[in-house]
């Protein structure tokens, strides 16, 4: 379907670290099941590099899609560059979302926030809190 | 990714493949008999009285006189004219109360949404989880005001097939004009415009493998139309435009063709559509949207929770086959369908929809590997969902059992 980029469709059709992390050392869902999309991000984290990243989505092509690439972006990297992920730059990495699906990697960016909140508040660690929605929205429906 | 792979096309519902013979018939009209039935020489008068033939036929099919059928672009030409024409009616008497469901098509939606903000009053009548709406609710919707009453035939996405008859008779008794948006309907099942007492009908040609681009409205004689282009005098001066002869044709070929076989076209695709229905009830916690019996025969729509409808018609597509979903994906809004939340599926499992529409062309064969593909892609995608992971292991509950 031309509606995707091959890029996309090749991240929707063989997504890279989908699963679970048993003892995660930071979990961050995003989204809800009335908009189409939930985006549940585990991290596991070792002197301030990210080990290992895995997801689960339930949502769309470009949903499934988003959350893969933006794993493959922050796996392996320190955790202030997965802080510094934005969702404009998951959606050039799979050569562009179409208008309507750009909420998507705005979720995956979202949900990477979250996890990491979540690692901060676990460990104790002081982070900027302005850095971080405090209201995780679901952008683009109204619920 | 261009691997050759049979395609199994189930997506009759949005369209259909045109017909050998309905592609036969249409050429001569584009390279002999190209004439303009406006014109008064003889090519033109050729197609004129093609244009009249075609009228005829399909006239004949419908139950009605030729003189009651109206060309149009389609279907939703036919919505929007026939309802604009009976509001245009209406306002005159000063009615202007309007009947009609919660799931129609857009195409009267939209168009009763347009009336509503010109001071129209609308009562969309509720549909009950198998979707159906009774002729008891229209009844008690009616009004002295009431100027249309606006039933579609069957449903698009789910297939349901109203009570028409019934709704005709109150609609006639209580002298209320009663259109039916009857695009998924007509070439499928049996329409009688004059038994089932309706007043305008509106068809759409590529839904019966006509071509694309071409529809009719049936309005009762002495129903006055409202003209939504204006022109030339063509279709008594109601849809101005140079007939689009060899499209007219082949919408008479597609209906004859359609109804000759429709009885045991009707036979085979029950058959199918029955196995279809049984082998993806098979899958946990899916849900058959409609009522099982009184549908299309080639309708299938199904809700499977814990996924969502567009990532399953992208694998499926990647399996060779062609379907659909009332997933709001899949038309750039975030909403889904408005049918499936009309029969009162919440969104959670509106979102996971798939609609398989067959054709007469389907065979057993195509039925049973689809049945094993949806299978497979439903069990992938829960896979990596993380409602599904909740669900199973208990931490939310099936909203489907």
């Amino acid at each position: 379907m031309a509606l995707y980029s091959e890029k996309v469709m090749d991240h929707f059709r063989n997504p890279r670290n989908v699963g679970v992390i048993e003892n995660a050392d930071g979990v961050g869902e995003v989204g809800n099941a009335k908009c189409g999309d939930i985006m549940k991000i585990y991290l596991k984290i070792e002197n301030n590099i990210i080990m290992d990243v895995k997801f689960e989505t339930f949502g769309c092509g470009s949903a499934i899609a988003s959350s893969s690439m933006a794993t493959e972006l922050i796996k392996g990297k320190p955790v202030s560059e997965a802080l510094a992920l934005t969702n404009k730059a998951v959606a050039e990495a799979l050569d562009g979302l179409p208008a309507h699906k750009l909420h998507c990697s705005v979720l995956a960016e979202e949900a990477i926030k979250k996890a990491l909140q979540n690692y901060y508040e676990k460990n104790g660690i002081e982070y900027d809190k302005t850095k971080f929605p405090n209201c995780i929205v679901c952008h683009g429906c109204d619920c | 990714m261009t691997k050759k792979m049979k395609q199994i096309y189930l997506d009759n519902a949005a369209t259909t493949k045109t017909s050998k013979e309905v592609i036969k018939a249409m050429l001569p009209y584009m390279d002999e008999i190209y004439g303009n039935p406006s014109s008064l020489h003889s090519v033109g008068q050729q197609a004129a009285e093609a244009l009249l033939d075609a009228r005829c036929r399909i006239a004949k099919r419908l139950g009605c006189t030729e003189k009651e059928i109206f060309f149009t672009s389609g279907g939703s030409e036919s919505d929007n004219q026939a309802i604009l024409s009976a509001a245009t009616i209406g306002e005159r008497k000063g009615k202007k109360h309007i009947v009609s469901t919660a799931f129609e098509h857009h195409a009267v939606l939209h168009t009763l949404e347009k009336l509503k903000r010109q001071g129209f009053e609308i009562t969309l009548l509720p549909i009950s989880e198998n979707g159906l709406i009774t002729a008891k609710q229209v009844q008690n919707a009616i009004r002295p005001d009431t100027c249309l009453v606006s039933v579609m035939y069957a449903n698009n996405e789910i297939g349901t097939i109203q009570p028409i008859a019934e709704i005709g008779e109150i609609c006639r008794e209580k002298n209320v004009i009663f259109h039916t948006d009857a695009v998924q309907a007509v070439g499928h099942v049996c329409v009688d415009v004059q038994k089932e007492r309706i007043d305008m009908l509106s068809l759409s040609a590529h839904k019966f493998h006509g071509p694309k681009g071409i529809g009719a409205l049936y309005v009762r004689k002495g129903i006055p139309l409202t003209s939504l282009i204006e022109g030339g005098a063509q279709e008594k001066g109601k849809r101005a435009g140079t007939e689009n002869i060899p499209a007219i044709v082949g919408m008479a070929v597609a209906l004859d063709e359609s109804c000759e076989n429709m009885e045991k076209n009707a036979k085979k695709l029950t058959k199918l559509r029955n196995m279809l229905i049984d082998g993806l009830s098979a899958i946990p916690h899916s849900v058959l949207n409609g009522d099982r019996e009184k549908r299309l025969p080639a309708n299938v729509s199904f809700c499977f929770e814990g996924i969502e409808g567009e990532s399953l018609l992208l694998l499926l597509d990647d399996k060779g086959i062609c379907a659909s979903s009332g997933s709001a994906c899949t038309s750039g809004s975030l909403d889904p369908s408005h049918v499936l939340l009309a029969i009162g599926r919440v969104h959670d499992i509106a979102h996971g929809s798939l609609r398989l529409t067959l054709s007469e062309e389907n065979t057993k064969e195509d039925v049973r590997y689809t049945v094993e593909a949806v299978k497979q892609v439903v069990a992938y995608l829960r896979g990596m969902s993380p409602i599904w992971r909740d669900l199973i292991s208990g931490k939310k509950e099936f909203i489907i059992k």
